[in-house]
């Protein structure tokens, strides 16, 4: 399809075309940068303005805001929100109701004022806070300055991870501060845990339901989507037929160890092979994916519970049931590695077990306990029988994981690199592994398939300009993205300079990639590497610290306009680096401290600060 | 004063080899080492200091039964450094003992000490952040690595004669002043690892090398002090060694030995193993005078276009050896007397308790292959520390690798017996072959290794014991060497069976060296593997059996018998069929 554009181009002449030589120049000039992907929005955005009957203005397509139009506001970190927010969006034009859909980073909070009818999607972050796209929305809504919202009308999807302390804090904040500004629930918040496809449905068929009548008006003209950026349009174009509902079934290549035979760490460099399916990605891009659980595991969990395997249970899928045995349900559609707090409270019950009925009773202890605990830990610590239905109920379907891809298609073509840390840890003498990264580092032979979608992220991408210098940081495993930016900024043949900072416990047993940064060091494309490796020596030294030690140079590479990426643990690295970030902005740049924020603030939200944290 | 035309003549004229360059640019050693040190992006050094820091007595090494590991992980090599440290004669403190002992446990990755044919202690694996702290902790206890290795004088042997004490003292007192007469005067090791200050005003005002030269020398350099019955150190493995001659006890000068050298190439045949030739005696007043001479003389002489054919041993077979030694007649200013009467008539150590003529007590610990470890069913290592914390003498490693408990009082003696029996110092199932058996390091840690040595001949020396056995020569021993490349450094050129690493599990056969060491073995068979190397040593070892003059030695005979020719002369006999 983009070649078909590009021929229509270049066959564009005078004689040929409804446009006099001036016009057709000017065509030809405006067109003459655009990718591919861009002709073929831009040839889409004149085949509607055709459509809408002679218009002598070329303004943007935001028509004045009538009364009466739903106003969708995503806070996405990974595309999930997003994602939610397309199919309400969908779904409500679908019905006849005007929609607008909107990425808070691009809205301006104060015309929450004129709006009448708002839908807020919002993921939150590990510890509770917002996204970063959402970060000054929601500091203006739960400050001083919001306005009263007597006339708005608004509904609140929350996304989140039952398995944090901070479950949905995001979508909860803002769910309670527009009530206290006075606007009205169209219907109670919905908070949304990990398997989130489900709950999000039936939402959207109750909210647009309840918003049918009120909001459809026949007159009302085209929906209009206003967060098309160039960065979207790009995603827009790569668009697969593979998604998260609809996964490709890829071939697996490999699993290499990558920490040395010494290492505290298991982390392994995974191969997939994406083969003809045209699926791509962007440096920066995550990948998606499903895993089987481990069979000895499944078998355990069964023996545990005094069953055969053979017994048939109903899973609802796609809203009809289908049946399995209980032994194919644990291995392919329920999660049995990570543990919501419900399913403590559920088996304190069904067992009448005190000390676990104690431990459910409190919401953070339970907590604590299911991050500690797989299910067979549960079940183990108070064995009892109980109707195979009834226990998968309780079980939360399985969902897919997702990692930061570490290649860039430049490079490795139809490949797709991931590097996954094994998680694992002992219990009572037994080891305990990861659902997902043991399914990645142990569970497949070469050639076996993997079910892989693409979660775009177009909050961590390359300058659009390759002049740009870049300033990466990510220990550990937080190193996979930035070698998809190496290889990309070595495929684009680009001049701005690239400073990798890359930290984890020994040098000799887990520097990872380490030949390969050797060689892009050797080779001149990256301008400088630090690295920390905090168990070298006696006192621990992070990546943090290597910051503090370069303050100048991090500072002077900023003021020339580097882009600055984290990727990594957020709830340590991700906070002692931006904290030393705020140091270095301050102290070299005589700043207040708040004034150092701010500037990195600024930088986020000119995108020259980006996160990929988890 | 020489005619200049005639001196011109005896240096090989050409392209410098690469080494040449890198130790002309070098800054008197210093190079961009420090550089290296701060570059913690690798665990290794650019390649000119890689040679460079052989000159601090460290070779840069890694783990090769890892390294294919390694490649796959996308990591490095492990890439380490061994230091061989400077012990003329090999004498070490009790104090000295502890330090190297602590540092060999907390900071090396193989927490081993190795005693080496070198009559020194080397510390293998040690990484780059370990480095500098290494020297320093050494210096502390007056301890260096000072031209260790490299294109250098290196560590000074001395027999390990604890018997004789008076004499031993003498002979060990000249080691230690020849050391220091032929040692870098460069302040680069200071400079860099004891963070000694930068002499300033440049390099060309602030080093001088009145010996070595600002291009140090062609090749590598070894100088012993030997005392004659005993040739412990093996003098023709050594380019410079001067033959203590004494009168009365009393020390008065030396037999001056030149070219003596073990190493060569596979495939080359102009490169050899040859002995050392007999210049003459000198005065114990000429003996500096008479050593700085041949180095100079080789300096100034040795071939630098080809590293292969540098050695001393060469130059006196270009030059021819009186030539050689005129220059050094000159040199030094001197003339060499004729040689005083002596006889080498035996190589390894005298195990076991010794009483030396000043009434004290000296134990002789055998250390197979110098490997000092804690072993799970012995722990040598901890062992010689227990003893070091109780002992009031001091330690004399032997050029065989082994080790002496020296100067102990009657007293003391049962003490120290204990400990060394407690810890499997003392093994009286050790038999006598496998006292005459010896290997150098090898892999994993040798870059140099094609086969596998040190990890081999424990197993090697089992089943030589059972053929010598099985052929009614229990009582019997065969100087075996196992030595992983034709390098030298165990000192397979001087065994009466030598075996030389060609390949993984393959090994070229010399045989044919005698009991005093004063003869070049000869090529037997190539590319044998572990079984051929058995069946062979069957067979020649029955034929020996039956055959053998009474006492004749197994070296002796292969000779008499026409197993193989006797190697007079090296660069004519060696590698003719």
């Amino acid at each position: 399809m983009p070649q078909e554009q590009l021929t229509l181009q270049q066959n564009l002449n005078p004689t040929s075309s409804a446009l006099d030589a001036n016009q057709l120049a000017l065509l030809q000039q405006a067109t003459s940068s655009y990718s591919s992907l861009q002709l073929a929005w831009a040839s889409g955005y004149l085949a509607a303005k055709s459509e809408s009957g002679p218009s002598t203005v070329l303004s943007p397509v935001s028509a004045p805001v009538v009364a009466k139009t739903l106003t969708i506001l995503y806070a996405s970190q990974t595309g999930n929100a997003k994602g939610v927010a397309k199919q309400l969006e969908q779904s409500a034009s679908a019905a006849g109701i005007t929609v607008k859909l909107t990425n808070v980073s691009d809205y301006k909070a104060k015309s929450l004022k004129s709006e009448t009818h708002v839908l807020i999607i919002a993921s939150t972050n590990g510890e509770g806070e917002p996204p970063d796209d959402a970060i000054e929305f929601h500091e203006f809504l739960l400050g001083k300055k919001a306005p009263k919202l007597p006339n708005l009308s608004y509904s609140v999807l929350a996304l989140g991870d039952s398995s944090y302390e901070f479950f949905c804090q995001t979508g909860k904040d803002f769910d309670e501060r527009l009530k206290a500004l006075g606007a009205k629930q169209i219907t109670p918040r919905v908070d949304c845990d990990v398997d989130y496809d489900s709950d999000s449905e039936s939402l959207t068929l109750s909210i647009v339901e309840s918003l049918k009548e009120e909001l459809t008006q026949q007159e009302t003209g085209l929906a209009s989507v206003t967060s098309l950026g160039q960065v979207d349009l790009a995603t827009a174009g790569a668009e697969s037929i593979y998604n998260k509902q609809n996964p490709l079934n890829a071939e697996f290549i490999l699993s290499q160890k990558i920490t040395g035979r010494d290492s505290e760490k298991d982390v392994r460099h995974i191969e997939i092979d994406l083969g003809e399916s045209g699926l791509t990605y962007q440096a920066g891009d995550a990948l998606g994916v499903y895993f089987e659980n481990d069979s000895a595991l499944v078998a355990e969990l069964i023996s545990v519970l005094k069953l055969t395997g053979e017994e048939k249970v109903k899973i609802k899928i796609d809203g009809a049931n289908q049946v399995f045995t209980l032994t194919d349900a644990l291995t392919t559609q329920l999660e049995i590695t990570q543990t919501p707090p419900s399913f403590v409270e559920f088996w304190a019950k069904i067992s009448g077990n005190n000390e676990l009925a104690a431990i459910a009773a409190d919401k953070n202890t339970a907590r604590e306990y299911a991050g500690e605990h797989q299910i067979i830990d549960v079940l183990e610590a108070a064995p009892t029988e109980i109707d195979p239905q009834f226990f998968i109920e309780a079980l939360r379907k399985i969902t897919p994981r997702l990692y930061s891809i570490a290649s860039a298609q430049a490079e490795v073509e139809e490949e797709v690199h991931l590097t996954v840390g094994l998680v694992s840890y002992e219990k009572d003498g037994k080891t305990r592994f990861g659902g997902a990264s043991h399914y990645l580092a142990d569970g497949l032979e070469e050639s076996q398939s993997v079910r892989v979608f693409v979660e775009h992220n177009d909050n961590f991408r390359l300058p659009t300009d390759s002049n740009t210098p870049v300033i990466m940081i990510g220990p550990g495993t937080g190193v996979a993205p930035f070698r998809a930016f190496m290889q990309q900024r070595e495929a684009d043949e680009a001049s701005g300079d690239n400073w990798m900072f890359f930290g984890d416990q020994t040098f000799t047993q887990d520097f990872l990639y380490q030949v390969e940064w050797q060689n892009y060091l050797k080779s001149g494309l990256l301008t400088r590497m630090d690295v920390a490796f905090s168990r070298d020596q006696a006192e621990k030294i992070y990546v943090q610290d290597r910051l503090k030690e370069q303050a100048k140079e991090v500072f002077a590479w900023l003021e020339r306009g580097a882009h600055l990426y984290i990727c990594g643990d957020m709830s340590r690295m991700a906070k002692d680096v931006e904290a030393a970030l705020i140091e270095i902005i301050s102290e070299q740049g005589q700043l207040s401290s708040e004034d150092a924020e701010q500037y990195l603030k600024d930088l986020r939200s000119n995108k020259r600060y980006q996160k990929d944290v988890y | 004063m020489s005619n200049s035309n005639e001196k011109a003549s005896q240096i090989v004229e050409g392209k410098h080899a690469d080494n040449e360059r890198l130790k002309l640019e070098s800054d008197y050693l210093r190079g961009t080492i420090v550089d290296d040190l701060s570059d913690n992006m690798t665990g290794g050094f650019t390649p000119d200091n890689y040679q460079l820091i052989r000159t601090h007595g460290m070779y840069q090494q890694d783990d090769r039964d890892i390294r294919a590991e390694r490649q796959k992980q996308k990591l490095e090599p492990l890439h380490n450094v061994m230091l061989r440290a400077r012990m003329p004669g090999g004498i070490i403190t009790p104090k000295q003992w502890l330090a190297i002992d602590k540092f060999s446990h907390d900071k090396t990755s193989y927490g081993s000490i190795r005693l080496t044919t070198r009559q020194t202690f080397q510390f293998h694996g040690v990484l780059k952040p370990n480095i500098k702290l290494m020297h320093q902790t050494l210096n502390e206890y007056g301890i260096d690595s000072i031209a260790t290795a490299g294109d250098v004088n290196r560590n000074v042997l001395c027999t390990s004669n604890p018997v004789e004490s008076e004499l031993h003292a003498e002979a060990y007192e000249w080691a230690k002043k020849i050391s220091e007469h032929l040692l870098p005067k460069t302040r680069a090791y200071a400079e860099i690892w004891l963070d000694g200050e930068k002499i300033e005003g440049g390099t060309e005002e602030g080093d001088v090398e009145p010996i070595l030269g600002k291009s140090y020398l062609p090749r590598k350099f070894k100088t012993t002090v030997v005392i004659p019955p005993q040739n412990d150190i093996d003098v023709h493995a050594n380019d410079l060694n001067f033959v203590a001659i004494s009168d009365g006890g009393k020390l008065v000068g030396f037999n001056v030995l030149v070219g003596g050298g073990l190493a060569m190439t596979h495939g080359d045949k102009s490169t050899y193993p040859r002995k050392a030739d007999d210049f003459g005696f000198v005065t114990l007043a000429n003996t500096l005078a008479v050593a700085a001479a041949v180095v100079t003389t080789q300096r100034d002489w040795g071939n630098r276009v080809n590293r292969k054919n540098a050695k001393t041993k060469y130059t006196l077979d270009r030059v021819g050896v009186d030539v050689f030694k005129a220059e050094v007649e000159k040199r030094a200013e001197i003339t060499f007397e004729e040689s005083r009467p002596y006889e080498f008539t035996f190589r390894g150590d005298r195990f076991g308790w010794v009483e030396g003529i000043d009434s004290k007590h000296h134990l002789t610990l055998f250390i197979e292959n110098g490997r000092l470890l804690d072993y799970p069913e012995k722990a040598l290592k901890t062992g010689v520390a227990k003893i070091a914390e109780i002992h009031k003498g001091d330690f004399r490693m032997t050029a065989n690798q082994n080790l002496i408990v020296a100067g102990v009082a009657e007293q003391d003696k049962a003490e120290i017996e204990k400990i060394a029996r407690e810890h499997g110092l003392i093994n009286d199932s050790h038999s006598i072959q496998r006292k005459n058996s010896m290997a150098c390091v090898a892999f994993p840690t040798c870059p140099l290794a094609m086969a596998e040595a040190e990890r081999y001949i424990p197993k090697l020396v089992d089943d030589v014991e059972a053929i010598l056995t099985k052929n009614g020569l229990a009582e019997e021993a065969i100087i075996l060497r196992v030595t992983g490349c034709p390098n030298g450094c165990g000192r397979a050129m001087l065994a009466e069976i030598g075996l030389v690493g060609k390949g993984p599990g393959k090994y070229n056969m010399y045989l044919g060296s005698n009991l005093g060491g004063t003869r070049i073995p000869k090529l037997y068979k190539e590319n044998l593997g572990e079984q051929d190397i058995l069946t062979e040593i069957d067979q020649l070892s029955a034929r020996w059996a039956a055959d053998r003059n009474k006492d004749e030695a197994f070296g002796d005979f292969v000779i008499r018998a026409g197993i193989v020719s006797e190697v007079k002369i090296s660069m004519r006999d060696f590698h003719d069929d």
